[in-house]
């Protein structure tokens, strides 16, 4: 066989065998992009909650997450949290001691932390003048938030929201490092066995490429749906 | 057009009533010691310069901005910050916007059924036969369905009121209704607004359309730096304009 060719079936061989961490890495993407989702309105929430004492933590605590990187969040998560006692004898243990729990849950404080931000802004890019409106027909507070605010601010959110999900997509891979066997950790054991990096980590690019081109793709039908009345 | 009667009786009670009103911006104050009464069925046109407190003044009134000093009577209701349920006021209280300002998600029956909905907690089908019935009245039933994006300047002004108007106001405000359209469209509006007057609203109108004041408006009120300097039936507001800065606004106004 040529060496191309050769390369060329190894890409294919590693396929497979890469995809055997598939389930994990799309359960890993699921479970905290929404608990990410949930955690960042509860963030938005506080935010403009207009009270202080509730802004300030959320503030401190995006600040916090979105400045340092995540892999030192998934570290200090796993193997940091396990050397307090309180934490070993609480119930979150059952989460905790297991790499999984510790990946999902720094996936989903990360997110969080990114995602509030965005819906921030969409929150903010809603006109005033169309609150006004709603406050003088006699809309109550909630009201407008529900049915004024929300609609227009997940609208103007969508674009970048779909690129954090990317983002999330990307950095499942991260949890590899704690031993979990997603789509990169067994592409990790598949190249210890072949010693062949190039093939298997192509053959794991072109997967990560399939996906998130199916994201994109998703989102771009959401948006187009959302913005249905922007078109003539 | 002739000029109509006064909607109003002489001794109708007073529905609006601002007394000694000032509103600071910071350090500026928009509004100077606004004395101003609005008996039931009365309309009013207030007119002015750029910069002159109209908005301020008639958005105090619905308390989209919050005076400083002085007292705000609507309907009966106290304008405080004590007020429990400035909701309430509201309900009684149209407003129609110089920029539309419809909900640009909702299609245009939707846009009408909203407020009804939620804060009457009227049924879908009642509902949309009084959204119909208000949009064959501002003369645009066949929009229903399409979203405001798809219709003209002119045509979204008229949702705005039919909007406002099916929360059954006992007031309507307008700031500038007509400033941000195409010369074409500004009459299917005003002709709106004038039916809506021979219909016996309380009406309080910010326009430099001075057709329309000399036609439809009982009282002309002239403000200018925060301050309301002149009041007049329209004949006597135009004809014999009593202060200098009066008669200033009105040859520039009346030159173009
Ligand atoms: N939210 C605000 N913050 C600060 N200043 C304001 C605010 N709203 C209005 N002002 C100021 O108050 C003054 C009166 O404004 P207002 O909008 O009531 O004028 P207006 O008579 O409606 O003018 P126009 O014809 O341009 O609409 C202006 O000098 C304006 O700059
Ligand atoms: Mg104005």
């Amino acid at each position: 066989m040529t060496p191309v060719l050769e390369s060329l079936t190894l890409i294919i061989e590693s396929v497979p065998q890469i995809l055997m961490g598939f389930g994990l890495t799309l359960q890993l993407l699921f479970l905290s992009g929404i608990l990410g989702l949930i955690l960042a309105i509860l963030l938005l929430l506080m935010r403009i909650s207009g009270s202080a004492y509730l802004s300030a933590p959320a503030m401190v605590y995006i600040y916090v997450f979105r400045g340092t990187p995540i892999l030192v969040q998934i570290f200090i998560i796993y193997h940091g949290l396990a050397q307090f006692e309180a934490i070993r004898e609480s119930i979150f243990w059952a989460i905790l001691r297991e790499p999984f729990g510790c990946g999902v849950l720094a996936l989903t404080l990360n997110t969080g932390a990114y995602v509030s931000e965005i819906l921030r802004g969409g929150v903010l890019g809603v006109e005033r003048g169309l609150l006004e409106a709603g406050a003088a027909l006699g809309l109550s507070k909630r009201h407008r938030f529900i049915h004024i605010t929300t609609p227009i601010a997940v609208r103007l959110a969508i674009p970048a929201y779909s690129n954090d999900v990317i983002s999330l997509m990307k950095s499942t891979a991260l949890v590899s490092t704690i031993t979990l066997l997603d789509m990169m950790g067994y592409a990790r054991i598949v190249y210890a066995e072949t010693y062949a990096p190039y093939e298997v980590f192509t053959s794991l690019m072109v997967i990560y490429l399939l996906m998130t081109w199916i994201i994109q793709r998703a989102f771009g039908l959401f948006e187009r749906r959302m913005s249905r009345h922007i078109r003539q | 057009m002739s000029n109509s009667e006064p909607n109003s009786e002489p001794n109708a009670e007073p529905i609006i009533v601002l007394k000694d009103v000032d509103k600071f911006f910071g350090d500026f104050q928009a509004l100077k010691k606004i004395n101003l009464t609005v008996k039931k069925g009365e309309r009013i046109v207030v007119c002015g310069p750029s910069g002159s407190g109209k908005s301020t003044m008639i958005r105090c009134i619905n308390r989209l901005e919050q005076h400083n000093a002085g007292q705000i009577t609507v309907a009966g209701h106290v304008l405080t910050d004590q007020i429990k349920d400035i909701d309430a006021v509201r309900r009684e209280v149209g407003m129609v916007f110089q920029n539309f300002n419809l909900f640009p998600h909702l299609s245009v029956i939707d846009n009408l059924m909203l407020a009804p909905r939620l804060v009457r907690n009227t049924g879908k089908i009642e509902a949309r036969e009084k959204a119909m019935s208000l949009l064959e009245r501002v003369r645009i039933p066949e929009q229903a369905d399409k979203y405001p994006s798809q219709l003209s300047g002119g045509q979204q002004q008229r949702v705005a009121i039919a909007r406002a108007l099916c929360m059954n106001p006992e007031i309507m405000l307008f700031d500038e209704p007509t400033s941000a359209l195409d010369p074409e469209m500004i009459s299917e509006v005003l002709e709106v607004m004038t039916d809506l007057a021979q219909d016996g609203m309380t009406m309080i109108c910010v326009t430099h359309e001075m057709g329309f004041a000399r036609s439809v408006a009982d009282e002309v009120v002239f403000m200018d730096e925060g301050e309301i300097v002149e009041r007049n039936n329209p004949e006597n507001f135009f004809n014999n304009p009593q202060h200098q800065r009066t008669k200033l606004f009105l040859s520039q106004i009346l030159a173009h």
